[in-house]
Protein backbone atom coordinates (compact mmCIF):
# COMPACT_ATOMS: atom_id res chain seq x y z
CA UNK A 1 0.00 0.00 0.00
CA UNK A 2 2.74 2.65 1.03
CA UNK A 3 4.66 1.59 -2.05
CA UNK A 4 0.78 2.08 -4.52
CA UNK A 5 0.78 5.47 -2.48
CA UNK A 6 4.56 6.64 -3.20
CA UNK A 7 4.11 5.60 -7.12
CA UNK A 8 0.96 7.71 -7.26
CA UNK A 9 2.49 10.46 -5.38
CA UNK A 10 5.44 10.41 -7.78
CA UNK A 11 3.68 10.97 -10.46
CA UNK A 12 1.40 13.78 -9.17
CA UNK A 13 4.26 15.72 -7.97
CA UNK A 14 6.69 15.01 -11.09
CA UNK A 15 10.66 14.61 -10.73
CA UNK A 16 11.18 18.33 -9.48
CA UNK A 17 8.64 18.37 -6.83
CA UNK A 18 9.24 15.17 -5.49
CA UNK A 19 12.90 15.82 -4.83
CA UNK A 20 12.05 18.79 -2.20
CA UNK A 21 8.80 17.08 -0.53
CA UNK A 22 10.58 13.41 0.07
CA UNK A 23 13.06 13.06 2.93
CA UNK A 24 15.92 11.80 2.48
CA UNK A 25 14.85 8.59 4.94
CA UNK A 26 12.27 8.41 2.16
CA UNK A 27 14.47 8.63 -0.74
CA UNK A 28 16.71 5.99 0.41
CA UNK A 29 13.89 3.72 1.18
CA UNK A 30 12.78 3.93 -2.43
CA UNK A 31 16.18 3.73 -3.64
CA UNK A 32 16.70 0.20 -1.63
CA UNK A 33 13.79 -1.26 -3.96
CA UNK A 34 15.59 -0.30 -7.02
CA UNK A 35 13.27 3.28 -7.76
CA UNK A 36 16.08 3.90 -10.76
CA UNK A 37 14.26 7.79 -10.22
CA UNK A 38 14.76 8.01 -6.73
CA UNK A 39 18.62 7.01 -7.20
CA UNK A 40 18.68 9.91 -9.44
CA UNK A 41 17.09 12.34 -7.06
CA UNK A 42 19.36 11.02 -4.30
CA UNK A 43 22.76 11.63 -6.41
CA UNK A 44 21.26 15.27 -7.44
CA UNK A 45 20.64 15.57 -3.92
CA UNK A 46 24.11 15.01 -2.91
CA UNK A 47 26.03 15.82 -5.31
CA UNK A 48 26.42 19.41 -4.33
CA UNK A 49 27.37 18.51 -0.88
CA UNK A 50 29.57 15.44 -1.99
CA UNK A 51 31.67 17.73 -4.55
CA UNK A 52 32.33 20.24 -2.25
CA UNK A 53 33.71 18.48 0.43
CA UNK A 54 36.44 17.19 -2.08
CA UNK A 55 36.97 20.36 -3.70
CA UNK A 56 36.59 22.65 -0.87
CA UNK A 57 37.50 20.86 2.14
CA UNK A 58 40.23 18.50 1.12
CA UNK A 59 40.88 21.18 -1.80
CA UNK A 60 41.39 17.60 -4.10
CA UNK A 61 42.37 18.64 -7.82
CA UNK A 62 39.55 18.48 -10.87
CA UNK A 63 40.64 14.65 -11.79
CA UNK A 64 40.82 13.16 -8.16
CA UNK A 65 38.05 15.04 -7.26
CA UNK A 66 36.12 13.36 -10.36
CA UNK A 67 37.42 9.93 -9.18
CA UNK A 68 36.73 10.74 -5.29
CA UNK A 69 32.92 12.04 -6.79
CA UNK A 70 32.28 8.94 -8.60
CA UNK A 71 33.57 6.54 -5.92
CA UNK A 72 32.00 7.60 -3.36
CA UNK A 73 28.16 7.23 -5.41
CA UNK A 74 29.75 3.57 -6.13
CA UNK A 75 30.33 2.85 -2.71
CA UNK A 76 26.80 4.26 -1.67
CA UNK A 77 24.92 2.21 -4.57
CA UNK A 78 26.91 -1.09 -3.30
CA UNK A 79 26.28 -0.23 0.79
CA UNK A 80 22.92 0.96 0.88
CA UNK A 81 21.73 -2.23 2.46
CA UNK A 82 24.39 -1.84 4.92
CA UNK A 83 22.80 1.67 6.38
CA UNK A 84 21.01 1.05 9.93
CA UNK A 85 18.77 4.42 9.80
CA UNK A 86 18.17 6.15 6.44
CA UNK A 87 17.43 9.19 9.02
CA UNK A 88 21.60 9.11 8.73
CA UNK A 89 22.33 9.08 5.02
CA UNK A 90 23.82 12.83 5.43
CA UNK A 91 26.26 12.24 8.43
CA UNK A 92 26.78 8.57 6.26
CA UNK A 93 27.58 10.13 3.19
CA UNK A 94 29.40 12.88 4.52
CA UNK A 95 32.05 10.71 6.39
CA UNK A 96 32.13 8.14 3.67
CA UNK A 97 33.27 11.20 1.14
CA UNK A 98 35.83 12.24 3.81
CA UNK A 99 36.96 8.86 3.62
CA UNK A 100 37.90 8.61 0.26
CA UNK A 101 39.64 11.94 0.04
CA UNK A 102 41.71 11.12 2.76
CA UNK A 103 42.46 8.07 1.01
CA UNK A 104 42.86 9.61 -2.12
CA UNK A 105 45.48 11.96 -0.66
CA UNK A 106 47.78 9.47 1.07
CA UNK A 107 47.41 7.13 -2.27
CA UNK A 108 48.37 9.91 -4.58
CA UNK A 109 51.94 11.31 -5.11
CA UNK A 110 51.39 14.12 -2.85
CA UNK A 111 51.90 12.15 0.31
CA UNK A 112 53.63 14.61 2.25
CA UNK A 113 50.76 16.78 1.38
CA UNK A 114 48.22 14.40 3.04
CA UNK A 115 50.14 14.04 5.96
CA UNK A 116 50.02 17.62 6.38
CA UNK A 117 46.51 17.73 5.68
CA UNK A 118 44.82 15.60 8.98
CA UNK A 119 40.86 15.46 9.20
CA UNK A 120 41.00 18.11 11.74
CA UNK A 121 42.27 21.12 9.08
CA UNK A 122 39.21 20.78 7.32
CA UNK A 123 37.23 20.79 9.92
CA UNK A 124 35.87 24.25 9.71
CA UNK A 125 34.98 23.86 5.82
CA UNK A 126 33.18 20.91 7.01
CA UNK A 127 31.16 22.42 9.58
CA UNK A 128 30.34 25.04 7.07
CA UNK A 129 29.32 22.91 4.39
CA UNK A 130 26.90 21.24 6.90
CA UNK A 131 25.18 24.77 7.85
CA UNK A 132 25.18 25.70 3.73
CA UNK A 133 23.37 22.03 3.69
CA UNK A 134 21.02 23.21 5.93
CA UNK A 135 20.88 26.22 3.96
CA UNK A 136 19.90 24.80 0.85
CA UNK A 137 17.44 22.62 2.51
CA UNK A 138 15.50 26.05 3.64
CA UNK A 139 15.93 27.37 -0.35
CA UNK A 140 14.29 23.58 -1.81
CA UNK A 141 11.09 24.84 0.36
CA UNK A 142 10.58 28.53 -1.43
CA UNK A 143 8.53 28.95 -4.39
CA UNK A 144 10.53 28.21 -7.90
CA UNK A 145 11.17 31.89 -8.49
CA UNK A 146 12.97 32.62 -5.39
CA UNK A 147 14.74 29.28 -5.49
CA UNK A 148 16.22 29.86 -9.17
CA UNK A 149 17.05 33.61 -8.63
CA UNK A 150 19.34 33.12 -5.45
CA UNK A 151 20.46 29.60 -6.72
CA UNK A 152 21.64 31.39 -9.97
CA UNK A 153 23.26 34.35 -8.17
CA UNK A 154 24.79 32.79 -5.32
CA UNK A 155 25.38 29.77 -6.17
CA UNK A 156 26.27 29.44 -10.07
CA UNK A 157 27.75 33.17 -9.55
CA UNK A 158 25.75 34.33 -12.92
CA UNK A 159 25.35 37.71 -13.88
CA UNK A 160 22.58 39.99 -13.46
CA UNK A 161 22.31 39.63 -17.44
CA UNK A 162 22.50 36.34 -17.83
CA UNK A 163 19.89 35.86 -15.18
CA UNK A 164 17.95 38.32 -16.34
CA UNK A 165 17.95 36.76 -19.92
CA UNK A 166 17.44 33.07 -18.70
CA UNK A 167 14.26 33.92 -16.70
CA UNK A 168 13.29 36.58 -19.01
CA UNK A 169 13.12 39.78 -16.22
CA UNK A 170 13.97 43.11 -16.97
CA UNK A 171 17.32 43.70 -15.40
CA UNK A 172 16.63 46.82 -12.96
CA UNK A 173 13.97 43.98 -11.33
CA UNK A 174 16.92 41.24 -10.45
CA UNK A 175 18.59 42.91 -7.03
CA UNK A 176 15.20 44.09 -5.44
CA UNK A 177 14.02 40.19 -6.91
CA UNK A 178 16.92 38.92 -4.76
CA UNK A 179 16.89 40.87 -1.69
CA UNK A 180 13.17 40.11 -0.96
CA UNK A 181 13.81 36.56 -1.80
CA UNK A 182 17.00 36.43 0.99
CA UNK A 183 14.78 37.74 3.44
CA UNK A 184 11.98 34.70 3.04
CA UNK A 185 15.04 32.58 2.93
CA UNK A 186 16.22 33.87 6.53
CA UNK A 187 12.29 33.90 7.44
CA UNK A 188 12.14 30.58 6.45
CA UNK A 189 15.66 29.20 7.83
CA UNK A 190 14.94 30.75 11.24
CA UNK A 191 11.67 28.97 11.30
CA UNK A 192 13.30 25.32 10.77
CA UNK A 193 15.95 26.58 13.81
CA UNK A 194 13.87 28.15 16.25
CA UNK A 195 14.82 26.24 19.42
CA UNK A 196 11.94 23.95 20.83
CA UNK A 197 10.65 24.99 24.84
CA UNK A 198 11.65 22.23 25.87
CA UNK A 199 15.34 22.65 24.89
CA UNK A 200 14.97 25.77 26.42
CA UNK A 201 14.20 24.32 30.03
CA UNK A 202 17.02 22.02 29.88
CA UNK A 203 19.55 25.37 29.22
CA UNK A 204 18.46 26.92 32.50
CA UNK B 1 26.87 37.94 13.74
CA UNK B 2 23.69 36.24 13.52
CA UNK B 3 23.13 32.72 12.13
CA UNK B 4 20.01 34.39 10.22
CA UNK B 5 22.04 37.43 8.83
CA UNK B 6 21.29 37.77 4.67
CA UNK B 7 24.54 38.06 4.10
CA UNK B 8 26.13 35.14 5.60
CA UNK B 9 22.74 32.67 4.04
CA UNK B 10 23.82 34.27 0.88
CA UNK B 11 28.04 33.14 1.25
CA UNK B 12 26.40 29.91 2.86
CA UNK B 13 24.33 29.34 -0.41
CA UNK B 14 27.73 29.69 -2.36
CA UNK B 15 29.61 27.51 -1.12
CA UNK B 16 27.34 24.71 -2.54
CA UNK B 17 27.97 25.41 -6.30
CA UNK B 18 26.69 22.49 -8.89
CA UNK B 19 28.88 19.66 -9.55
CA UNK B 20 30.10 19.30 -13.11
CA UNK B 21 27.26 18.02 -14.76
CA UNK B 22 29.13 15.28 -16.73
CA UNK B 23 29.45 13.83 -13.14
CA UNK B 24 26.59 13.84 -11.86
CA UNK B 25 24.80 12.18 -15.07
CA UNK B 26 27.57 9.23 -14.92
CA UNK B 27 26.45 8.68 -10.88
CA UNK B 28 22.59 9.27 -12.04
CA UNK B 29 23.53 6.56 -14.40
CA UNK B 30 25.20 4.22 -12.08
CA UNK B 31 21.96 1.19 -12.22
CA UNK B 32 22.08 0.75 -15.77
CA UNK B 33 25.83 1.05 -16.18
CA UNK B 34 25.86 -1.97 -13.63
CA UNK B 35 23.40 -3.54 -15.79
CA UNK B 36 25.56 -2.89 -18.75
CA UNK B 37 28.65 -4.55 -17.15
CA UNK B 38 26.44 -7.62 -16.18
CA UNK B 39 25.84 -7.79 -20.06
CA UNK B 40 29.52 -7.17 -20.56
CA UNK B 41 31.05 -9.95 -18.50
CA UNK B 42 28.50 -12.26 -19.16
CA UNK B 43 29.03 -11.76 -22.93
CA UNK B 44 32.76 -12.21 -22.46
CA UNK B 45 32.35 -15.33 -20.80
CA UNK B 46 30.97 -17.24 -23.74
CA UNK B 47 32.80 -15.53 -26.05
CA UNK B 48 36.62 -15.73 -26.42
CA UNK B 49 37.47 -13.30 -28.84
CA UNK B 50 35.45 -10.81 -27.40
CA UNK B 51 37.01 -11.41 -23.79
CA UNK B 52 40.51 -10.73 -25.71
CA UNK B 53 39.47 -7.26 -27.02
CA UNK B 54 37.70 -6.52 -23.71
CA UNK B 55 40.85 -7.09 -21.65
CA UNK B 56 43.03 -4.97 -24.07
CA UNK B 57 40.53 -1.91 -23.81
CA UNK B 58 38.35 -1.68 -21.18
CA UNK B 59 37.68 1.42 -21.21
CA UNK B 60 36.48 1.55 -25.18
CA UNK B 61 34.67 -1.47 -24.69
CA UNK B 62 32.54 0.48 -21.77
CA UNK B 63 32.04 3.55 -24.23
CA UNK B 64 30.90 1.10 -27.00
CA UNK B 65 27.83 0.26 -24.65
CA UNK B 66 27.06 3.65 -24.29
CA UNK B 67 28.76 3.46 -20.68
CA UNK B 68 30.65 6.55 -19.19
CA UNK B 69 33.81 4.67 -17.98
CA UNK B 70 34.35 5.97 -14.49
CA UNK B 71 37.82 4.60 -12.14
CA UNK B 72 35.29 2.54 -10.16
CA UNK B 73 33.19 0.95 -13.10
CA UNK B 74 36.46 0.39 -14.51
CA UNK B 75 38.00 -1.41 -11.16
CA UNK B 76 34.96 -3.58 -11.13
CA UNK B 77 35.45 -4.90 -14.60
CA UNK B 78 38.72 -5.31 -14.86
CA UNK B 79 38.57 -7.35 -11.64
CA UNK B 80 35.10 -9.32 -12.51
CA UNK B 81 37.46 -10.37 -16.13
CA UNK B 82 39.97 -11.01 -14.16
CA UNK B 83 38.39 -13.52 -11.98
Amino acid sequence: METARDDGEAAALGAAALSAELSDARLVARCRTGDEDAWRLLVERFSRYVYAICVQAFRLPEHDAEDVFQEVFARVYERLETLREDESFRPWVGQLTRRCCIDRLRAGSREEAADSVPETAADDVLAKLEEAFDVHDALAGLPENCREILDRFFARDESYRTIGEALELPAGTIASRISRCLERLRDAFAGRNEPSPPSREQVT
Amino acid sequence: MSAYDIEYLSRLIGMLPPAPEGWVRAAQELPKARRELDTIVERAEADKAFREALVADLESALRAEGVEPTRPLLEELRRRVAE
